[in-house]
């Protein structure tokens, strides 16, 4: 009896990492797209995850509030078009105006550059809005179900299946359009690519607006389930859905979805198994660091040769 | 064949060095100046020896640090602790200097952690090692419960005072000055230049990056000390990426690989960020706009590469 109620436990963390896995994973997939086009780390990628969360707070607000109760689909749906229509945008002009003009220039400079960026946008949000945090408006009531022993609600089971759809979609988009053997085939020589006729700036621009389009997605699913958001959520969230990225091997867009949950399942596991929550930045940057000590190309990555 | 070394001009510099020391212990005794300017000054003085201490790293040896703000951390526990729980409170000022060297040691081994990575990992690579170290230094620091937690810790004396932060920046000056011009210094700056190239002419990197990371945070760490006895109260959020990002905003807005880019810098954006204290919030949206402009308009910063003439090493 005691075993049944340890397994039933361990679902439910499971289905909890899960859900934050999937969060995790969506952020993760933008740094991973980026990079494997631009090789550049975009570090103002968690902070376009955070605008997306308010957002979608703001246009939840604002059709909830609208005259005659509109049915909870067309609420979601609009927040979620909303939210990643702005924060394509967002990303497509932070590359045009921020990262463009630094193309050829070394690459430290566009590091540091999308660090400037991250820090404006976070002080930017902390300005105008101020620093209280605020609270997400629910979009459709909690519903707690109980299934042999495990507790979960209906919001976790929409998070879940939200998420794995836009990943499916992604992949497909990446795979097996021509948009996406575009975007491979920069990522892969940027040389040789635009004399085939690649509108190679125009598919970087893409590759952002996706990349952002899914951060505020993530964003808006972050607000469901932890319904509390403040203008330096996206410093935590985005590196740890970094962290995701390079363990599934950055660039790789399914070894962001793999590090997506990995990360998950270690922010949920820690605390149980250290009896403590307060160690786990220290655990996921321990294993970010060894993971670059010994394998740097992450789960899934292929190794890179470095020519002189 | 000699290099020409910079001692020709040592006597000079060791002149003007004490009467530089001797005006900044003058001018708080005889109450010259009132106390806010004293405070900005101070600040002035850690922010140099920081920028310099981290350009050395980016700038000279052209490797990528951005996650200084741990050694700055590491120092400043190491010498608030040494200051308030282990030495006898009445030596407190005779001990401060000791207290302030074993801080800035402390974090030249912290400066292993982070020189060993990057002999594999160059680039973005590295900034994500760097910053990784600063989170779990933060992340360990709000864990420890000696020293207060994510409360912070007190209970310092205020010690630091304008002759001591004077002192500790012309040391840094010094040990840098003569670092970089003498063959060691060429080497990192080979690194900097072309690292495969470094190699072939048997420069050997791997020591001189855990030279230069070592040394580099050794100063941090310093500085972290003289910050912790001059605000008198410190905690893990006060050595967060936010600190670091300052730090690279001086060092690129004064200019990389330069000893006098790196005065300006930090006293150009100690100075304006005081001066921009009315803006509140809005203060912290200036600094890293202004990195990211500088970054597109002008990545070597104001001084770029070139050095201040009284640096330089006088020809033979």
């Amino acid at each position: 009896m005691l075993l049944y109620h340890q397994m039933a436990l361990a679902l439910q963390y499971l289905l909890n990492a899960l859900q934050l896995g999937s969060v995790y994973a969506l952020i993760a997939l933008g740094y991973s797209m980026v990079y494997g086009i631009l090789t550049m780390i975009n570090f103002a990628h968690g902070d376009i995850f955070m605008v997306g969360a308010y957002l979608a707070m703001w246009a939840s607000l604002f059709l909830l509030g609208l005259p005659g109760q509109l049915p909870t689909v067309v609420i979601f749906l609009g927040s979620l078009l909303f939210t990643m229509t702005l924060t394509a945008c967002l990303g497509v002009s932070i590359e045009r105006l921020a990262y463009r003009p630094l193309r050829q220039a070394p690459k430290v400079s566009a590091v540091i550059t999308a660090l400037g960026v991250g820090l404006f946008l976070e002080n930017f949000t902390l300005a105008t809005i101020g620093p209280e945090p605020r609270q997400v408006p629910a979009i459709f009531p909690v519903q707690q179900y109980s299934w042999g022993g495990v507790a979960f609600t209906n919001v976790q089971v929409f998070i879940l299946l939200v998420a794995l759809f836009l990943m499916i979609l992604l992949d497909f988009l990446v795979r097996r359009t021509l948009t996406g053997m575009a975007m491979r085939a920069v990522s892969s020589n940027r040389v040789v690519v635009p004399l085939m006729g690649v509108p190679v700036d125009r598919i970087i621009s893409l590759t952002f607006a996706i990349g952002s389009a899914i951060a505020g997605a993530g964003g808006l699913l972050y607000g469901l389930a932890y319904p509390v958001l403040d203008p330096y959520m996206g410093i935590r969230i985005g590196w740890w859905a970094f962290i995701a990225a390079v363990v599934g091997g950055i660039g790789n867009i399914r070894g962001a979805v793999l590090g997506g949950y990995v990360l998950g399942a270690v922010e949920i596991f820690t605390p149980v198994l250290l009896a403590s929550s307060t160690y786990r930045d220290s655990v996921a940057f321990s294993l970010l660091l060894i993971l670059l000590i010994f394998k740097p190309t992450g789960l899934l990555g292929r190794p890179t040769v470095e020519k002189v | 064949m000699k290099l020409p070394g910079p001692r020709s001009r040592i006597g000079f510099f060791l002149l003007i060095a004490g009467g530089l020391v001797l005006v900044a212990w003058l001018v708080p005794t005889l109450g010259l100046l009132n106390p806010y300017l004293q405070q900005v000054l101070m600040y002035v003085g850690i922010n140099i020896i920081l920028t310099l201490s981290l350009n050395l790293v980016n700038g000279y040896m052209g490797e990528f640090s951005v996650g200084h703000a741990g050694f700055m951390a590491v120092g400043a526990y190491v010498a608030a602790v040494l200051t308030v729980a282990v030495f006898p409170r009445a030596w407190g000022p005779f001990l401060f200097p000791l207290a302030l060297l074993l801080g800035g040691l402390a974090a030249a081994l912290a400066g292993l952690v982070v020189a060993f990575p990057s002999f594999r990992t160059r680039g973005d690579y590295l900034a994500i090692v760097t910053l990784a170290f600063n989170m779990i230094v933060k992340s360990i620091l709000e864990n420890i419960e000696a020293v207060g937690g994510p409360r912070g810790y007190m209970g310092m004396g205020k010690l630091t005072n304008l002759a001591w932060v004077t002192v500790w920046v012309l040391l840094t000056l010094l040990v840098l000055r003569h670092l970089i011009y003498s063959n060691l210094g060429r080497g990192i700056i080979a690194i900097r230049e072309d690292e495969v190239a470094a190699n072939l002419v048997s420069v050997n990197t791997p020591r001189l990056k855990i030279y230069a990371f070592c040394l580099s945070a050794f100063f941090a760490g310093v500085a972290g000390g003289l910050y912790a006895h001059l605000l008198q109260f410190i905690n893990p959020r006060s050595f967060s990426i936010l600190k670091s990002t300052d730090m690279l905003v001086m060092v690129y807005l004064g200019g990389i690989g330069s000893l006098g880019g790196s005065i300006l810098g930090a006293a150009l954006y100690t100075i304006l960020m005081e001066l921009l204290r009315p803006l509140e919030l809005w203060r912290w949206v200036i600094g890293p706009l202004l990195l990211v402009l500088l970054m597109i308009f002008r990545p070597t910063g104001i001084m770029g590469l070139k050095e201040a003439r009284w640096l330089k090493p006088s020809d033979p």
